[in-house]
């Protein structure tokens, strides 16, 4: 599939097929439209031309059988600004349908994983560049998706987390993965396979 | 259900919290009030010119959090949040105006009181006005919000939600204005016509909660 933005090709013809539990690399410079094609197969955008098969959804036509099923981690962490942390994370939950009880619980656990739980009720535009990036990653996987689709998951962090936060986005429970990213050494170090737009 | 209490519940802790709306609609309406009452030179109205000046003042104000409404889902991602959501995204539409609505009775909470004051003799016209205005602000809420979804996708926002709102309030501001004119007569209020401009602005509603309903989910499209 393929993605226009005007007359300007966004994203030209991609063919890649990924078994589950596979991690995909997806490398190339600034502007080759790796970020498109998250979205894409997130449901976000619609293809120009062509179409995907993602967890047995066709798309674009059933994009609505993926809702829930996706994680998805931009290159902005794409908070609330004027929530704090947990207030983020807990209505997030409540909108894929998690219960009041089990989502206190999770969103805890979460925020322990990334060493910020002493920061969780701090406002999202008072935490650092990189600390949102943490929180953000908590969002990705709070529904325990099955595909998780990152896009510079690495961006603004430190070297610890960096650890903290690739534990959390990683392989376990057989996840699909998609990783957008400049660092091509770290990366293809994580990736069954890689595709460079 | 929970989703819909989730994202109202969000929108009202962030105005409390940042209060970036509603002191503008209330001071607004409030200096639009005392322009009206030293452009016109009179310490009362009445009838039709009493009820076109409170209504387009309101509808006036409600423009400014009009434009805001969906400033946070754009730049802080809560559209891609409702889009991967297991959620009906018509939600986001119920939830944003019922936001809308109750910014606006906040608004009037503050505005009629000041309108009364300023320009009104006595306070019996007020309550026959609740149900005129709560009819309002349903339509209101109800194509603002629509309108605003379609604002934010655009770089014109400021210019665009104005733009195609007004023309399509001015059946609501007929309607407001023409039901709330015999009660803010001066002789005290009279319900001449009263029952069918209710009827109307409640169609309005109608009208405006199923097009919403129906177009929304494609307004959220790339």
């Amino acid at each position: 599939m393929g993605r226009d933005y005007g007359d300007r090709a966004a994203l030209g013809e991609v063919e890649l097929e990924l078994a589950p539990g596979q991690t995909l690399a997806v490398l190339g410079p600034n502007g080759s439209g790796k970020t498109t094609l998250l979205r894409l197969l997130a449901g976000l955008l619609r293809p120009s031309r062509g179409s995907a098969v993602v967890l047995g959804c066709a798309l674009p036509g059933e994009t609505w059988r993926l809702r829930g099923r996706v994680g998805y981690l931009a290159h902005a962490p794409l908070l609330y600004r004027d929530l704090s942390a947990r207030e983020n994370l807990l209505l997030a939950a409540r909108l894929h349908g998690i219960g009041a009880d089990s989502a206190s619980g999770r969103v805890e656990r979460l925020l322990e994983s990334v060493a910020i739980s002493d920061r969780g009720d701090d406002r999202v535009g008072e935490l650092s560049a990189g600390m949102a990036q943490r929180v953000a990653a908590c969002r990705a996987v709070l529904h325990d998706p099955e595909l998780l689709l990152l896009d510079e998951p690495d961006a603004h962090l430190d070297a610890e987390a960096r650890s903290l936060v690739g534990a959390l986005l990683g392989r376990e429970n057989g996840r699909t993965r998609v990783i957008v990213s400049h660092d091509r050494d770290r990366v293809l170090a994580d990736a069954d396979l890689a595709l460079e737009l | 259900m929970d989703a819909y209490r989730a994202l109202l519940g969000k929108d009202l802790r962030v105005e409390l919290r940042t209060l970036r709306s509603l002191p503008a609609m209330a001071l607004f309406a409030v200096t639009i009030f005392v322009v009206f009452r030293f452009g016109l030179d009179r310490t009362g109205l009445e009838g039709e010119l009493a009820a076109g000046v409170l209504v387009v003042t309101l509808l006036f104000a409600s423009i400014l959090a009009i434009n805001r409404l969906f400033v946070a889902e754009r730049d802080e991602g809560g559209f891609e949040l409702v889009r991967l959501a297991p959620v009906d995204r018509t939600v986001l539409f119920a939830a944003k105006a019922s936001a809308l609505l109750a910014y606006l009775v906040v608004l009037e909470l503050v505005a009629v009181p000041v309108f009364a004051l300023f320009f009104l003799d006595s306070a019996a016209a007020l309550p026959p006005l609740v149900p005129v205005l709560l009819l309002a602000d349903i339509g209101l809420a109800l194509i603002g919000t629509l309108i605003s979804t379609i604002a934010t996708m655009s770089t014109a926002r400021d210019l665009l939600a104005p733009l195609i709102l007004l023309p399509l309030m001015v059946p609501l501001v007929i309607a407001a204005a023409g039901a709330a004119e015999p009660v803010l007569r001066a002789g005290g209020p009279e319900y001449e016509r009263f029952g069918t401009w209710l009827a109307v602005l409640g169609l309005y509603d109608g009208v405006f909660a199923l097009v919403g309903y129906a177009v929304f989910d494609y307004l959220l499209e790339d």
